[in-house]
């Protein structure tokens, strides 16, 4: 049954290994040519009180003093012993900033990626099994209306109707300011986690919503479902029977390609509500020129996208048989 | 027991695409339905079988021992492959039948009842041959316990032998009590295992004949229409 999961993944492999130390490249290439001083970042108001000597002692210490060729080799003997470098904005190992808030970001995203999932497919199955009746027209224009909306302006209406006119949820952090991680329970980091999550959710759930509902007219109007529905089977129990495979599969597939676009929105996320997670630190490893810690967020991202592509082409081909002798 | 159809008449929102239609047959019986192409037939088919699609105006009468025909007495095996579902193995299928008629079903006989080996349950439609995937259709219609079996065009792209093999299994079909409406330009092999042969020309039925009309050494097809499509096909001819 899995034969072709071996071929598959052994040609993903062979391309994550020609396709980092591009990307590793391209990275290092566009922060090199970002018009930001990472001295002047690090110094910040303190101007006044460091002078040039300083500052070049600083731009020393980094490296910075090195033209962009020799920080890159530099950087790249250090990843090859095992070392992601030092992080200027956060002056600690870069790994160990990452290890930090990963997990955070991965409990936001993981979160908002099932949320939005079984929410996006159930109302797409729904929309589908009702085409043209009032749940369909009703759905349909919720998803367009949220595909129309952007995602900092959907955070910002959630913030000030759930936070600020309701008091019902937290608008900032991802625990209680100002309470040990110890002391808080598990009932109150998801409240603090709702906010973000439907935010998150929301932005992604349009598509879902109508390549979930196409599929499943797809499948409802072939000759297949005309087969099943001469010897009685509904629209609903078509879309909820056989129809799931059909569309489920291709909005399973499409959620998971686009698995970027959800990291890019968690940046957005954690920026609004305050969240401790990679997309913090790579606002503030991109406002500081960073160069460590971007390159290993950078890396990271690529990693994560990456593995949700591959996992994009095998739940393609467990959904869909046909599929399973392509590369 | 036996299964009437009378005054059969179809229109699409295009207009009439059917009128006039009636045939009978018992069980334990073939009737076949033969014609030219876009002559009906397969409206014929979806009509009986209730599978007409939305926006289609049926009228007449389909009556099983005098009765209207209840929904699942009469089962559909249509004549598109792509009434397979692609993604789901070929035992699903049938067993999605018998559940839509309440039944529980055994695989293992289900697929000897169609000349299928028990390893087909667990392939996909595209790892089917041709014939293979014919007899899995007639499968999904037997799977339903139905007493009426239509087969819409069962030989369509098959070779010689594999067509018939799938005409023999119909013969088989009707030999164990079923009725059986048999679409098919196969006039040759209809005849063979048909007691009547009804044929439509755009969209009217132009005469129902006898079988053994067909293979008569003397002219007893009453129509041109049915003189020529017999002639048509490759190694017939009256003999006066």
């Amino acid at each position: 049954m899995t034969g072709w999961l071996v071929p598959l993944l052994a040609g993903r492999l062979v391309r994550l290994a020609w396709l980092l130390p591009v990307a590793a490249v391209g990275l290092f290439a566009l922060i090199s040519l970002a018009p930001i001083d990472p001295v002047q970042a690090y110094v910040g108001g303190r101007t006044s009180q460091i002078g040039p000597e300083q500052r070049a002692a600083i731009a020393a210490v980094w490296g910075l003093d090195l033209p962009a060729p020799e920080r890159f080799a530099s950087w790249l003997g250090q990843l090859l012993r095992g070392d992601l470098g030092q992080s200027i904005s956060y002056n600690a190992p870069v790994a160990q900033v990452i290890a930090a808030r990963l997990p955070a970001s991965l409990a936001l995203i993981g979160t908002a990626f099932v949320a939005s999932f079984v929410l996006g497919a159930l109302l797409g199955l729904v929309a589908g099994a009702t085409r043209g009746q009032w749940p369909d027209r009703l759905i349909r224009t919720v998803a367009v209306v949220l595909a129309a909306s952007p995602g900092f302006w959907v955070a910002i209406l959630l913030v000030s109707v759930f936070a600020v006119g309701l008091g019902w949820l937290p608008s900032c952090c991802a625990m209680p300011p100002g309470r040990l991680a110890s002391e808080v329970t598990l009932a109150e980091r998801w409240h603090h986690m709702v906010l973000p999550v439907v935010t998150l959710s929301v932005v992604g759930i349009a598509p879902l919503v109508l390549h979930t509902r196409q599929s499943l007219i797809a499948f409802l109007d072939s000759p297949a479902a005309g087969h099943l529905a001469a010897h009685g089977a509904s629209p609903l129990r078509l879309a909820f029977g056989p129809g799931l495979r059909h569309a489920v599969g291709v909005a399973l597939t499409l959620h998971l390609a686009g698995a970027g676009e959800l990291f890019g929105g968690s940046v957005l996320a954690e920026a609004v509500f305050a969240w401790p997670g990679l997309g913090q630190a790579t606002v503030r490893a991109a406002t500081g020129a960073d160069e460590p810690l971007l390159m290993g967020i950078g890396l990271a991202t690529l990693i994560f996208v990456f593995a949700g592509n591959l996992l994009a082409d095998i739940a393609a081909r467990l959904a869909d048989p046909r599929l399973r002798g392509q590369a | 027991m036996s299964l009437r159809v009378e005054a059969l008449s179809v229109s699409m929102p295009g207009g009439p695409v059917l009128s006039g239609v009636s045939l009978a047959l018992n069980r334990g019986e073939i009737v076949g339905l033969t014609g030219s192409s876009g002559a009906g037939k397969s409206v014929i088919a979806d009509a009986i079988a209730g599978a007409l699609p939305a926006g289609a105006v049926l009228s007449g009468r389909i009556t099983i021992d005098g009765a209207a025909a209840g929904h699942g007495s009469i089962a559909l095996a249509p004549q598109l492959l792509g009434a397979l579902d692609p993604l789901a193995r070929v035992g699903t299928q049938i067993d999605r039948f018998a559940r839509l008629a309440g039944r529980r079903v055994d695989l293992h006989s289900a697929l000897a009842d169609v000349g299928l080996p028990q390893g087909a349950a667990r392939k996909f439609p595209h790892e089917l041959s041709g014939g293979m995937a014919r007899r899995v259709l007639l499968a999904t219609a037997l799977a339903t316990g139905a007493e009426w079996i239509v087969a819409d065009e069962p030989t369509v792209g098959l070779d010689d032998e594999a067509a018939g093999r799938i005409m023999s299994l119909l013969a088989e079909l009707a030999a164990s009590g079923r009725g059986v409406i048999v679409i098919s330009h196969d006039l040759i092999r209809l005849a063979e295992i048909a007691s009547h042969i009804l044929i439509m020309h755009d969209g009217q039925p132009v005469e129902t004949a006898p079988a053994s009309a067909f293979m008569a050494t003397e002219q007893r097809l009453h129509h041109a229409f049915s003189r020529a499509l017999w002639q048509a096909q490759p190694g017939t001819r009256f003999t006066c």
